[in-house]
């Protein structure tokens, strides 16, 4: 059903179900939150997992879609579809540019070129006006959606964060599972066998980037719209760190790891806010632990359990 | 001499002398040898053990850390501790390696980078727990305070010692690994474990010991800069980005490459501040970039 | 209606804090906010110093005595705009927080000054730089309690040039801050008859050598080097002048005692600075410093904390004035009160609040003492010059501020 195997389509009502009975247990703002970062860590990890290059810089992607989405709403006033469409296709065309580049290269020194490209986009960020620099852009308002929804009510912006994340979710799934997508598994497990085979790698690679970094715009769109500011934050280093990690933990390569990622790494930094100075510690912690000890991640390991695919 | 160095031109739209930018170039080598020193621990750890060692700036941090402590709780000055910090943090090392970094080898490069990108935020934000964010004080050796005229600058002493200082470290070290039997060991043992083995080298021993010397070369490079900069815990942080850059562009096992590399960016990156100082920090990646485009080897890396 | 009850009693059960939870509550509490630094350059002048002052505060009212119940939270806001906004929404929603105070970071105040305002509680802020605090970014929630851009550019630049500092060289940490206090400088600077010479901004945070602005400072003649930059820059900046033997007297823009003793007195001294508060002024703060340290292992108090300390008492007497029911229910009437009570402390003295949320108190240039000068630890300043509270801070009409009725 909706082309996922039983397990999967069973994971997924349990998701759909957790998103829908959420917003009425938990603090809607934090869930929103969770989807924004969950949506960011589903299209990294099409690049990481499914294609099987580590993009070091891509918060490059989901800070410009906030920048733009942030800065088109404020001075526009443009509907919230337009500016959310916005950031994501800003992520698309900036992946675009620097994919472009970076693809030319595999393993590490992809990495490194995008870890290299995004420290660049930092500083432009930095430098560049609109941006407003350390300060971000802030009192973004939430405006309407399609003009007559008003979304400054939380409970209305939190469906239609569910709505994105749900959307981009089942995108990347139709994504993976069509034949563009099995040939991008063919990629990863052995290149110079798809290129003989005829296939022009470098271009599928980089429309793989590009879908990614279009959704990892929109989730950072979104993130703008739902706090009301952009900031660089949302472009620095350590957020791209922040979304390894979160793929890592929930799980590499599958398709519900990356949003239990999300949901744990952010419950993390939410609870832990609190207690001050030791979230890096912990953060650093986990990373490790999860290295060494926790490959597959919290998805992984139960699907390893129970021999399964999710 | 009097007269070239008078001599002012405009570039960029900034005035300066050529004494100036002498200065300038002086100072960019000064920071040169900081990123030559830590490049090379990085390369060495990654050309002997395949790993990348991101945690390589909260080592050096530590480095700086545990000349401060030598200091404050037991006395010991500058000087024994160039020795002694090295020694401590390298042996810290050999522990990390023995307890984690050994399980990674057969892994994917990502893991390491991982693993060890965790281990710096758990190194740093252990320190910042304990000794704050403000900083600690360190003096420059009394022998080494004062300046010397250069005719083009006046350069504080400290610094040119740490010139020399890392200079020699780092060629030695170079020396070491191509010139010496132990260094031929080493590099046989990278190319082809079992073999040097069965030729009664006891290789995981020689690999843990590389990796305490790389890391001892980071915190060598920490004591170096404990008079210079604050003895923080972000200190490290600061330099890794640059010094990952450093060690791509050279080439990522080449050791000269690391050495050479790092005290030229330097003083490009001594440039930069003259004409463009808003993209001080970034000129490094854009030079990765272009290396990395045209030459993805690096400048001195061997062809795989 | 059984089945959501007792999904929310086992989920309850499950996650603490993360619940919305509705209590019924007997005597009304107030519940107090501190949202700091606590982990990053600024921890050591605001961070657990700035709860202390807090706690301090409510011990030296003496709210047990009054009937009064007030809660203390508090949470690190990693200087990520960001974070500090989505804490201050939840302490604001969820955990019926009725004030926040501090934030140390301008981009941080900025963010946590608009949710205060679109959920109508009240913010005093004691540790950002921006004036726009009370300028274009000024409402109806907050006050901002300790300094601004402007008092620092106007005491430590004018000053400066009165005796004899009539050229400068700026080195400025590129980002809004520091761009905004060298902008504000310079215009004093000019103002009083100075020129500036030249500048240079470098990257911000990612430098921690400064050894180039320096010679580029010392090779451009000036008299004076305007140090436009915080926390572990300023104190690289100034290491390195000394270590260069630059000539030119060092104006710190924004230092603070915790600066000063992080560097050493050898280092620090003949540094010209700018606090609205230093313990060892009068009487009151020296009292007041010495009910503070013991719980700080002998630290002394910087403005920062101290502005804590002042912010929250002044907040209670208006609470105790209004009714705490009242406080709870509208934070810009809480604020508006606030305003027109005027402010009496051991920190900053009498004092007032203007209509655009500004404190007013008067600043002081101070000069760092040498070694031999000092009589022990924290003992590191000598007075220069006063500027009176009415002269401290930018004119009213200039801030555009949409409060204010020209």
């Amino acid at each position: 059903m909706l082309g996922f195997s039983r397990p999967q389509f069973i994971a997924f009502v349990v998701m759909v179900a957790l998103i829908i009975v959420g917003p009425f247990v938990f603090y809607p703002v934090f869930l929103m939150r969770v989807l924004c970062a969950g949506l960011f860590a589903c299209a990294f990890n099409l690049m990481l997992g499914f294609v099987g290059l580590l993009s070091f810089g891509h918060a490059a992607f989901f800070g410009m879609g906030s920048y733009i989405t942030a800065w088109t709403m404020k001075t526009w006033h443009l509907d919230a579809f337009f500016a959310i469409g916005l950031g994501g296709l800003t992520g698309a065309v900036l992946g675009l540019c620097l994919g472009y580049l970076a693809i030319k290269r595999s393993g590490i020194y992809f990495a490194m070129i995008t870890l290299a490209l995004a420290q660049l986009v930092y500083f432009v960020c930095l430098e560049a006006p609109f941006t407003g620099g350390e300060d971000g852009i802030q009192q973004v308002p939430r405006g309407y959606l399609f003009g007559f929804i008003d979304l400054s009510n939380d409970m209305t912006m939190y469906w239609v964060v569910a709505v994105v994340f749900l959307g981009g979710f089942l995108m990347i799934h139709r994504i993976i599972h069509s034949p563009f997508g099995q040939v991008l598994k063919g990629i990863r497990e052995n290149e110079p066998r798809a290129t003989s085979l005829g296939y022009r790698t470098d271009d599928y690679k980089l429309i793989a980037f590009v879908l990614s970094c279009g959704l990892s715009g929109l989730a950072g769109g979104t993130k703008a719209l739902v706090f009301g500011i952009a900031t660089l934050t949302d472009v620095n280093y350590p957020t791209s760190g922040e979304v390894v990690l979160t793929t890592l933990l929930g799980g590499l390569g599958t398709v519900f790891g990356p949003a239990m990622g999300a949901l744990i790494v952010t419950a993390m930094e939410q609870y832990l806010a609190q207690a001050g100075a030791w979230v890096t510690v912990i953060q650093g912690a986990i990373f490790m632990v999860c290295v060494l000890a926790f490959r597959r991640g919290v998805i992984g390991e139960i699907a390893n359990w129970r021999k399964l695919t999710l | 001499m009097g007269g070239i160095l008078g001599y002012s031109f405009t570039f960029f739209g900034t005035t300066i002398t050529v004494s100036a930018l002498l200065g300038q170039a002086t100072l960019g080598l000064i920071n040169g040898s900081f990123y030559a020193c830590l490049s090379l621990g990085l390369a060495v750890i990654f050309g002997m053990l395949n790993i990348i060692n991101f945690a390589h700036g909260a080592l050096f941090m530590m480095g700086a850390f545990v000349s401060w402590m030598l200091l404050t709780y037991l006395g010991i000055g500058y000087f024994p501790s160039l020795i002694l910090a090295p020694l401590i943090v390298g042996a810290f090392g050999v522990v990390l390696e023995k307890t984690i970094i050994s399980r990674l080898y057969k892994l994917d490069h990502l893991y390491g980078l991982l693993l060890t990108f965790g281990l710096a935020l758990v190194i740093e934000g252990l320190f910042r727990n304990g000794y704050g964010s403000s900083g600690l004080p360190y003096r420059i050796p009394e022998v080494l305070t004062g300046a010397t005229n250069l005719g083009y600058m006046y350069m504080p002493n400290y610094r040119g010692w740490v010139v020399l200082c890392a200079a020699f470290v780092c060629f030695s070290t170079w020396a070491i690994i191509e010139k010496t039997s132990l260094g031929a060991t080493l590099r046989a043992a990278t190319e082809n474990a079992p073999l040097v083995q069965a030729f009664g080298v006891n290789v995981p021993r020689l690999v843990t010991l590389t990796y305490g010397a790389g890391i001892a070369l980071a915190a060598f490079a920490g004591v170096l800069a404990a008079p210079i900069y604050s003895v923080n815990p972000n200190m490290g942080s600061n330099f890794i980005n640059t010094v990952f850059a450093v060690v791509v562009i050279g080439g990522m096992g080449s050791i000269l490459g690391s050495i050479i590399t790092g005290f030229g960016l330097g003083v490009i990156e001594g440039m930069t501040k003259v004409f463009y100082p808003q993209a001080s920090a970034t000129v490094v990646f854009v030079v990765m970039i272009i290396v990395l485009l045209t030459r993805p080897r690096g400048l001195f890396g061997k062809a795989a | 209606m059984n089945l959501t009850r007792r999904t929310l009693l086992t989920t309850a059960a499950a996650a603490p804090g993360f619940v919305r939870s509705v209590r019924a509550q007997a005597t009304p509490t107030l519940k107090i906010g501190c949202l700091t630094d606590m982990s990053g350059p600024y921890k050591d002048l605001a961070g657990p110093g700035a709860v202390a002052a807090l706690n301090l505060a409510l011990a030296d009212y003496g709210v047990s005595g009054k009937g009064m119940k007030v809660e203390v939270l508090a949470a690190d806001h990693l200087n990520k705009p960001d974070v500090g906004a989505t804490v201050a929404r939840q302490w604001f929603d969820r955990d019926g927080v009725d004030l926040i105070v501090e934030v140390a970071n301008s981009g941080v105040a900025l963010a946590v000054a608009g949710v205060a305002k679109e959920k109508n509680k009240v913010y005093l802020n004691s540790g950002a730089a921006t004036s726009d605090l009370t300028g274009s970014a000024c409402n109806a929630n907050t006050i901002h309690w300790v300094y601004d851009t402007y008092m620092l550019a106007k005491s430590t630049g004018g000053a400066m040039v009165k005796t004899g500092g009539d050229s400068w060289f700026f080195i400025t940490a590129d980002y809004a801050f520091g761009k905004a206090l060298q902008r504000d400088t310079t215009e004093f600077v000019q103002g009083a008859g100075g020129k500036v010479v030249g500048s240079v901004a470098y990257p911000f945070p990612a430098t921690s050598d400064f050894s180039s602005y320096l010679l580029q400072a010392q090779a451009s003649g000036a008299k004076v080097l305007g140090i436009a930059n915080a926390g572990a820059d300023t104190i690289n900046t100034i290491k390195q002048a000394k270590e260069f033997g630059i000539k030119l007297r060092l104006a710190g823009l924004l230092l603070f005692l915790t600066d000063i003793h992080s560097l050493g007195l050898d280092i620090a001294q003949g540094i010209v600075l700018t606090d609205s508060f230093y313990w060892d002024m009068n009487d009151r703060t020296r009292a007041f410093s010495n009910r503070y340290s013991p719980n700080m292992n002998g630290a002394r108090p910087t403005m920062v904390q101290a502005g804590v300390y002042s912010s929250t008492l002044h907040y209670l007497k208006t609470a105790t004035a209004m009714g705490v029911d009242k406080v709870k229910l509208d934070g810009a009437a809480t604020v508006a009160a606030m305003k027109q009570m005027s402010t009496d402390d051991d920190c900053f003295g009498p004092g007032a609040i203007r209509a655009d949320g500004r404190k007013l108190h008067p600043a002081f240039l101070w000069e760092v003492k040498k070694p031999a000068e000092s009589k022990g630890p924290w003992d590191y300043y000598k007075l220069l010059a006063t500027t009176s509270a009415d002269q401290a801070f930018r004119p009213i009409d200039k801030g555009g501020c949409p409060l204010v009725k020209s």
